[in-house]
C-alpha cells in the first residue's frame, strides 16, 4: 500500500495574496452576501450584472486566480444551465421570431435570468474555494456558529470520500481481474453489489472511527469551539465586494423604478 | 497511590449483545512500564479485551483497574486519558481534515486550549518524528507515517499506558522498526496486540497468550516462542526457516 501523495488541496490556487490572507470566515459571508445582491438585482438591468462581474474579475486579478482556469471551474454549472435551455420554447406568449425559431418572450427572460445569476454565483464560489483551503473553510463554518454536527458530517464527507473512492477502486479491479467486464445494463448486478458491499463497509467503518473518537475523549470535551475573532480590518475588506453588489443592486431597483 | 502506568484486569467477562461470549475470566496485572505483548490467532478476543481497558465495552463481569482507578462511568473521562489505543487501520483513527487537527482532537477533549495545546500538540509530533507533516491532510502521507501520526494522536493526550492494535501489520521492514524504536525511546506501559511474533521478540520482554477469551500463558517471550507445542495449540506460529535460538 503506497501512500498518496497527491496534491493537498484541489481546489486551492497556491499563491500568497491578500485575499488568500483574509480570514475564512469573513470570505464566505462577503461570498453569500455577494450572492444575495447578484439574486436581488432586477434582471432587467444589464448593465448592473456587467459590473457584478468586473467586480469578482477585479477580486480575481488581486488575488493572481488565473482566469482560465477560474473559467474552466465555473463550466461545472453547465448541466444545471440545460433547463434554462428549454425555458424560452416552453414559456408563454407573447413570442418573438429569431430566424426559425418561435421563442417565448417570458421564456427568453427566466433563461437569461438563470443564467446570469446562477453564473455569477458559480463564479464567486469558484473564487471562494480557489483562495480558502478546505480545512479553513470547515473552520469558517465553525466560527459562524454552523452547529457542529453539520461542519462534523461535512468534515467526515471530505476525509472519507478518499478512503471510499479508494475503497471502490479497490473493488472495482478485485472485480475486473476475476473476468467481470461490466459494459452492457445486464451486467449491472455485480455493480449493484458492489454498492451495497461498499455501503456496509461504510457503515462499519463509521463505527470504527466512532470508537476512536471514544477513545480520545470524545462527547467529554467542552463543546464550546476555540472562537478566534477575525481581526475588522479583515471584516472590512472583505465585505467591499458584497457591498459594492449591493450598491450596484440598489441602484439597479432605482432605475427600474 | 500506584505508580502511573499499571493495570490490573481481575475476572473479565464479556458477551456481545448477540449472546457470542467473547472474555471468559481474563486475569492480567502489568507493572509500570512494562512492555506486554498480547499473542492470539484471529478471534481470541484480543480486540474486546482491549476495548475494556479503556471502558469503551464494559458491562459484563470483572473489574479493570487503571493506576488504581477502576474503570466504570465516573473515572471514564480520566481513563481514556490515560489508556490509549492505536488501532490496526490508521484510517480508523485519523479524520481530521489536517494532521495538526487530529492530533489536537484529544486534547480539546480534554479541555486543553491555547498555548497549551500547541505545545502538546507539537511534542506528540516530535516524539514519532512527524513534525514536518502538522499541515498535511492525513490521506496524503504514506501507510507508515498515517500509523506515526495515529500514533501521535493518543500521545498528545499524555497518557500513561499505551495499548497498539496490529502496530506492525501493512509495514514494510524499515517502517517497523522504526515503529518499534519509537515504541521503545516512548518508556510508557504498553501492551501490543499482535500475532506478528518475532514483533513480540523485539519489542516485549513479557507475552501472554490469549486463546477463546482466556489467557492461557503468561511469560518471558523467548521462552512463550520457544515452546513449538504451546504456540501450535494457539494457532501460533513462527515465520518459515525461523529457528529460536536456544539457551546454551
Amino acid at each position: 500500500m503506497g501512500g498518496g501523495h497527491g496534491h493537498s488541496h484541489v481546489l486551492f490556487v497556491h499563491v500568497n495574496s491578500g485575499v488568500h490572507r483574509l480570514a475564512p470566515e469573513c470570505k464566505v459571508v462577503a461570498t453569500v452576501l455577494f450572492v444575495l445582491a447578484v439574486v436581488a438585482t432586477p434582471r432587467a438591468a444589464f448593465w448592473a450584472f456587467g459590473l457584478d462581474a468586473a467586480a469578482l474579475i477585479a477580486v480575481a486579478l488581486v488575488a493572481r486566480v488565473p482566469l482560465l482556469g477560474w473559467g474552466r471551474r465555473c463550466l461545472i454549472e453547465v448541466p444545471f444551465l440545460m433547463f434554462a435551455v428549454f425555458l424560452p420554447f416552453l414559456g408563454t406568449a407573447p413570442t418573438i421570431e429569431v430566424g426559425p425559431l418561435t421563442l417565448s418572450e417570458p421564456g427568453l427572460w427566466g433563461a437569461w435570468n438563470i443564467a446570469v445569476k446562477g453564473t455569477l454565483g458559480v463564479a464567486a464560489s469558484a473564487l471562494l474555494t480557489a483562495t480558502t483551503t478546505v480545512p479553513d473553510l470547515l473552520r469558517a463554518l465553525e466560527r459562524l456558529r454552523v452547529p457542529r454536527p453539520l461542519v462534523a458530517i461535512a468534515t467526515f464527507m471530505i476525509r472519507y470520500g478518499e478512503v471510499l473512492s479508494a475503497d471502490l477502486a479497490r473493488m472495482r479491479i478485485a472485480r475486473i481481474s476475476r473476468g467481470d467486464d461490466p459494459r452492457w445494463i445486464w451486467q449491472v448486478r455485480a455493480l449493484a453489489r458492489t454498492a451495497g458491499a461498499l455501503f456496509v463497509r461504510a457503515y462499519e467503518r463509521g463505527e470504527r472511527v466512532y470508537v476512536a473518537m471514544l477513545a480520545r475523549g470524545y462527547g467529554f470535551g467542552s463543546d464550546v469551539p476555540v472562537l478566534e475573532r477575525a481581526p475588522g480590518r479583515s471584516w472590512a475588506t472583505a465585505l467591499t465586494l458584497p457591498v459594492a453588489a449591493g450598491l450596484v443592486c440598489a441602484a439597479a431597483v432605482v432605475v427600474a423604478a | 497511590m500506584t505508580a502511573p502506568g499499571t493495570l490490573e484486569v481481575r475476572g473479565l467477562a464479556f458477551a456481545y449483545p448477540d449472546g457470542r461470549q467473547a472474555l471468559f475470566g481474563v486475569d492480567l496485572t502489568v507493572a509500570a512500564g512494562e512492555r506486554v505483548a498480547i499473542l492470539g490467532p484471529n478471534g481470541a478476543g484480543k480486540t474486546t479485551f482491549v476495548l475494556h481497558l479503556n471502558g469503551t465495552l464494559g458491562g459484563g463481569a470483572g473489574r479493570v483497574t487503571v493506576d488504581g482507578l477502576t474503570v466504570g462511568k465516573p473515572t471514564l473521562k480520566e481513563v481514556r486519558r490515560r489508556v490509549c489505543i492505536v488501532f490496526q487501520d490508521p484510517d480508523d483513527q485519523l479524520f481530521m481534515p489536517t494532521v495538526r487537527d487530529d492530533v489536537a482532537f484529544g486534547p480539546v477533549n480534554l479541555g486543553l486550549r491555547g498555548a497549551e495545546l500547541d505545545d502538546r500538540v507539537n511534542r506528540a509530533l516530535a516524539l514519532t518524528g512527524m513534525s514536518g507533516a502538522a499541515d498535511r491532510a492525513p490521506h496524503h502521507l504514506s501507510f507508515g507515517q498515517r500509523r506515526r501520526v495515529a500514533a501521535s494522536t493518543v500521545l498528545s493526550m499524555d497518557p500513561t499506558i499505551l495499548v497498539l492494535d496490529e502496530p506492525s501489520s501493512n509495514l514494510d521492514p524499515v517502517a517497523r522498526r522504526e515503529f518499534a524504536d519509537i515504541v521503545r525511546s516512548l518508556g510508557l506501559t504498553t501492551l501490543i496486540v499482535t500475532h506478528d511474533l518475532l514483533y513480540a521478540l523485539q519489542l516485549c520482554p513479557r507475552s501472554v497468550i490469549m486463546n477463546a477469551g482466556r489467557i492461557v500463558a503468561d511469560g518471558p517471550t523467548a521462552e512463550i516462542l520457544r515452546d513449538a507445542d504451546l504456540l501450535a495449540a494457539n494457532r501460533l506460529e513462527l515465520p518459515f526457516g525461523f529457528v529460536m535460538p536456544q539457551v546454551g
